[in-house]
């Protein structure tokens, strides 16, 4: 009996919500990188994603008829996820993110206030200024941030809905490099931990999720993938994997072997 | 002729223009992008109210992708 509560209590995982939005996914796939919005939407029809970020940019005068991401994805269907990429300012971010807002009508945006190209890491104080001008202006504040549990407390504190510290740099795919900062932000804070930047692949996913993150937020993992489409699907998996081994406890470590077959009664 | 500023490139348009009469001039689907007016967001519904004057500065941006 003991087991079969176990399961239901695995199976009846809450859902992943973000300040009121309710999903089913705990993935959240970025649109840039990919060969064409067609592939895009393919992969991430294959991800299971609910949730997409994307950035704003200025229309391209000369071709007005260039492809649009919305005539691929469908922003009824999903939730956009507007970010701030290239601001370095809470003023360019106030400013881009309230145009997004005109542009799709949603609140709900991704904050990333970035420092140096070479390693892209988030300025954070910068950050924090940032998201309290958005805060102050409605915007309900999904924020890319270090793994700094500090800074992390701070970005709750000022209201942010959730927090998304980065698990290596931006692009890099080089995984979880910092389980410790990570599982440090988890158990401290009371809004979703999404695990944003550093995936490269699917069990850099799942060693995310069993931190005990809320989520996982990658691109390049997906887009440069050889498959895209294959690999969204994997991705979709490893996260599952992740959610439900956390979910589940995993075994204590021990230092020497323990057979798995009886001792007792052999022939 | 009104010259403005759209997309950080010079542009004329009709004295009495409007922003709409701008989006079509630029053959683009009002429906998919978001217009400022001097760092002010003009709200879609405004598009055929506002009138355009002389050295506005335009941006008209979409959503791209982006990670």
């Amino acid at each position: 009996m003991e087991d079969g509560s176990i399961m239901t209590q695995a199976s009846q995982d809450n859902p992943l919500v973000v300040a009121g939005h309710t999903f089913s996914s705990r993935l959240i796939i970025g649109t840039g990188k990919y060969a064409s919005y067609e592939q895009n939407a393919r992969a991430l029809e294959a991800s299971g994603a609910e949730m997409i970020t994307v950035a704003i940019r200025r229309v391209n005068l000369s071709n007005p008829d260039e492809p649009r991401l919305v005539d691929f994805i469908d922003p009824k269907q999903y939730v956009f996820l507007p970010n701030t990429a290239g601001c370095f300012t809470g003023e360019d971010a106030v400013r881009t993110l309230r145009l997004a807002r005109e542009a799709g009508g949603w609140n709900l945006v991704k904050l990333e206030v970035l420092s140096d190209p070479k390693h892209l890491y988030p300025d954070m104080v910068e950050t924090v200024r940032a998201a309290e001008l958005l805060i102050k202006d409605g915007f309900d504040v999904m924020v890319y941030c270090s793994d700094d549990p500090v800074f992390a407390k701070r970005l709750e504190e000022i209201g942010c809905c959730a927090i998304m510290p980065l698990g290596a740099p931006i692009g890099s795919g080089l995984g979880i490099q910092n389980p410790v900062n990570i599982r440090l932000i988890i158990e401290q804070s009371s809004v979703p931990v999404i695990v944003d930047a550093g995936v490269g692949t699917a069990s850099d996913a799942t060693v995310a999720m069993e931190l005990g993150c809320d989520g996982v937020l990658m691109n390049t993992a997906i887009a440069e993938a050889k498959d895209p489409v294959l690999m969204a699907s994997a991705m979709k998996h490893a996260v599952i994997a992740g959610r439900q081994s956390y979910l589940a406890g995993r075994m204590p470590k021990k230092r020497y072997a323990d057979p798995s077959s009886p001792l007792s009664g052999l022939i | 002729m009104l010259q403005l500023t759209v997309n950080g490139e010079a542009r004329s348009i009709a004295p009495g223009s409007r922003v709409a009469d701008l989006v079509r001039e630029l053959g683009l689907d009002g429906r998919k992008i978001a217009v400022e007016r001097n760092l002010e967001i003009v709200p879609r519904s405004r598009y055929p109210l506002d009138e355009l004057e002389q050295n506005d500065r335009i941006e008209i941006v979409a959503f791209v992708g982006g990670g």
